[in-house]
């Protein structure tokens, strides 16, 4: 028997599972986060005017024409306050997830792969790091590293660090001991490739919906850090920061925290919406 | 008890998918009568299940159920409210599940289960249901039923998971029970008990309705047979009749594909010839006192394998047969290098493969790797042993990679594994979790054989399959035997699958190789009484 064989059989094998169109939510979500990205690479295109420079005699103007969403205290743009704040916050996100990776990915690996003694141990420290909350982790890092958006980006990133650690740890672990780890063994690779080639893409596919909703996440963490003001210091146009300088002023003058927390708002929760499309596109495919 | 039937008209189910309609089930008639029993037979798919779960209001969301009659005694059941079906449900109806792990609250003792469906009925106070649900589970042959009613379902033996579910769907003593699956996955001696007990319950008078795609106990226990096929009775009448002389050319291919009625063919005679020509048969793999023993909770232990030897010759295949926990298993992970034995060595074409704990040269897995190419493994779950992210190209593609196989030259190797398997070549582009698991299994099957091996490991290859997948693929592996002169270390339950793919059979019991032999010696005449014993039961 002859098998006709068509050479394109292989080149497509790579291709990407057919996707439909993302549903509403997602697509708004997306089409948010990219005018964000835009945002924060060429702020001056979207903003309208220097987001520090003050002018007194215009404090408190209620949202209008001329200024969408006011001016603060110091009679500066909020508008524009929001629109470069972006860039900070994404930087923020995108920065504390990195390190909060750098952290997590060879310390749940190491775990995972280093045989029984690293097991039992890293097992332990995660349990011990996990069991500080969050925010303590995080202000004790910020505390002791001082203001600025660079400790800001590290303190985030540690404090989250042990969450994702025991993820990245508890996935290695089972892909370790999958079925397919084992097939691969008896066909006789060597433990090396089965490492590269296949546990580590296996412990990191459910990374890409982990760090998309890590970044809404890790923004929140580091408004608050602003917030309680151990980041960024005003009059930095930071959001976190924005609602803190804003806080004296809430009962008069609402605009000041209501914008750049509604920003906070819709960018976790876009971020969320698009991790959850990602991983709803991705399980489709494999579970 | 009341003696009323259960009365099935014209009955059809179609599910509802936004504005399209799948018609699941169509015009299936029949009546459970007080001491008779109706098997419904056919492969997954068939409509069988859901038939059944819609006599009982079960039918899923989106089902639209219609008869032109469907009643119990003289109530119709065709309009009930999901209340009115409650009431029904366990007290004239019982429904025993298929899966009995699952279908036991795992939290909740045997004992409280049988309560609570007593309770849901409003049926007797506190202190009668307790003595009732020790009386039940009695009754079905549950030994010391005042400490098993206090176990959890997961302490609890496949086989006393069913009777206690068995127990739970008769606590109200309904005039009808349905069984959907009810031997599924048990051991056959197991099964035997099941078939036995189900039997009583029919002697005594409820009507039976049995799931099956398991001839075999249906001829024991059902009264009539509906075959189905793809939704529709393609072959319906009393069991001898339907059974003995089948008519609709479906209901031949399901007796066919009973493991079993054909043993193996014999080799042709040319081969034999060559072989005795070259020189005796040659020893693929010889394993030597296999010793292992695991060690338990609180420092107790378990003699998994005891003193088990064999050895397979090229292209001839040993099945292994024994019952869960008789070693079977393990003595295959020993032999894949997976598990070091206590005692005992294997030599594997020859060379050292295998080594015990103790003293004596030791083999590590980087001896073995340079021949790993040489022994594959066929498991019962192919899907679990493939990588997901990957086609079934790529999947091939890196067992040609493991055997050293130039990139350039795959394309056309993996086109001729999937032709050998019977595979359309337009599979290597899918991904294994959207093909059938018949199609898995080939899949699996190819990329064991990807590096031309000299014994594969089947680990129950086809006791995830329905018969007839289960038949094809048993033809295949004959076949590529054939052609290909591999041997096969064969595990399985199954007594007929393991006479029709075996040259010689071990029999395993309790860790033991209890006999030993070429299969058809064994089977017509066992030694051992454990033999005997699993014969008689799957007979």
């Amino acid at each position: 028997m002859t098998i006709p064989l068509s050479t394109s059989t292989f080149a497509q094998s790579r291709r990407l599972p057919k996707v439909s169109l993302p549903p509403v939510g997602a697509s708004l979500a997306m089409l948010f986060l990219i005018v964000l990205i835009a945002a924060s690479i060429w702020p001056d295109l979207f903003a309208t005017s220097n987001p520090l420079k003050i002018a007194p005699r215009l404090a408190f103007r209620p949202p209008g024409l001329g200024h969408p969403f006011g001016t603060d205290q110091s009679g500066r743009d909020i508008y524009s306050r929001v629109i470069y704040g972006a860039g900070q916050s994404l930087l923020l996100g995108v920065g504390a997830v990195a390190v909060s990776m750098a952290l997590a990915i060879p310390l749940g690996l190491i775990g995972g792969l280093g045989g029984r003694l690293a097991e039992r141990f890293i097992g332990w420290v995660l349990d011990v790091l996990f069991s500080f909350p969050t925010l303590i982790l995080a202000l004790l890092f910020a505390a002791h590293l001082g203001g600025g958006i660079g400790p800001l980006i590290v303190a985030t990133g540690v404090g989250n660090a042990p969450g994702y650690g025991r993820m990245i740890f508890g996935q290695t672990l089972s892909v370790r001991r999958a079925g397919y780890i084992e097939a691969a063994r008896m066909l006789g690779h060597s433990p090396l490739r089965i490492i590269w080639r296949q546990i580590l893409p296996n412990v990191m596919r459910p990374l890409i919906v982990m760090v998309t909703m890590g970044i809404g996440q890790a923004i929140v963490w580091s408004s608050a850090l602003s917030f309680l003001g151990l980041g960024a210091q005003p009059p930095a146009a930071e959001w976190g920061t924005m609602l803190a300088m804003g806080r004296d002023f809430v009962s008069r003058a609402w605009w000041l925290t209501v914008f750049p927390g509604l920003f906070i708002v819709l960018t976790t929760l876009s971020t969320t919406v698009v991790g959850r499309y990602l991983q709803r596109c991705l399980e489709g495919r494999t579970s | 008890m009341s003696k009323a039937s259960l009365i099935v008209d014209n009955l059809s189910v179609d599910f509802a998918a936004g504005s399209a309609r799948k018609s699941v089930v169509r015009h299936v008639s029949f009546r459970v009568e007080p001491g008779r029993a109706v098997a419904l037979v056919g492969e997954s798919g068939s409509g069988k299940s859901v038939t059944a779960r819609s006599l009982v209001g079960l039918a899923g969301a989106g089902a639209i159920v219609s008869a032109t009659r469907l009643s119990y005694g003289d109530r119709d059941l065709r309009a009930l409210s999901q209340r009115q079906w409650r009431e029904i449900r366990g007290r004239d109806i019982g429904f025993v599940l298929q899966d009995a792990l699952v279908s036991l609250d795992p939290l909740r003792t045997i004992g409280a289960e049988i309560e609570e469906a007593l309770a849901a009925h409003g049926w007797g106070d506190r202190a009668s249901r307790r003595r009732r649900a020790q009386d039940l589970l009695r009754s079905v042959g549950i030994p010391d039923p005042d400490i098993r009613a206090l176990q959890r379902s997961d302490e609890l033996s496949g086989g006393l998971r069913q009777r206690a579910l068995i127990a739970t769907a008769l606590a109200l003593d309904p005039a009808i029970v349905i069984a959907d699956e009810p031997t599924t996955a048990l051991d056959s001696t197991v099964q035997a008990q099941i078939v036995a007990l189900l039997s009583a319950i029919k002697e005594k008078g409820h009507g039976l309705l049995i799931i099956s795609h398991d001839l075999h106990l249906v001829s024991k226990l059902a009264d009539e047979v509906v075959v189905m096929h793809h939704g529709d009775v393609v072959e319906q009448g009393p069991v001898s009749d339907v059974l003995a002389k089948p008519r609709h050319a479906y209901t031949r291919a399901l007796l066919d594909a009973m493991p079993g009625r054909h043993p193996r063919r014999r080799r042709p005679i040319a081969r034999d010839r060559e072989e005795q020509a070259s020189s005796l048969p040659e020893t693929v793999l010889d394993v030597r006192d296999l010793t292992k023993t695991f060690d338990g909770p609180a420092g107790s232990a378990r003699l998994a394998v005891d003193k088990v030897s064999f050895s397979i010759q090229r292209g001839r295949t040993l099945g292994i047969v024994g019952e869960s926990g008789s070693g079977k298993t393990t003595v295959a992970r020993i032999a894949l290098g997976l598990v070091t034995p206590d005692e005992g060595e294997i030599a594997f074409a020859g060379r050292p493969w295998v080594a015990s704990t103790g003293r004596g040269p030791r083999v590590s897995e980087a001896d073995r790797r340079p021949y790993r190419r040489d022994l594959s493994v066929i498991y019962q779950d192919p899907l679990s042993s493939f990588d997901p992210r990957w086609t079934v190209g790529q999947i091939l593609s890196d067992a040609l990679q493991a055997a050293g196989l130039a990139r350039k030259d795959q394309a056309r190797r993996i086109a001729d594994l999937l032709a050998k398997v019977r595979l359309p070549i337009e599979i290597a582009d899918r991904w294994p979790l959207n093909l059938s698991g018949g199609q898995r299994q080939r899949v699996a099957i190819a990329r064991a054989l990807a590096a031309n091996p000299k014994v594969v490991i089947c680990d129950e290859p086809v006791s995830a399959l329905d018969v007839s997948v289960q038949a094809q693929v048993l033809d295949l592996l004959a076949d590529l035997q054939e052609e290909l002169g591999i041997a096969y270390l064969f595990i399985s339950h199954d007594l007929g699958v393991i006479r029709q793919i075996s040259d010689d059979v071990l029999v395993m019991q309790s860790g033991r190789a209890v006999e030993q032999g070429a299969t058809e010696q064994v089977f017509s005449a066992p030694a051992h009484p454990f033999t005997k014993a699993l014969l008689q039961a799957a007979s």
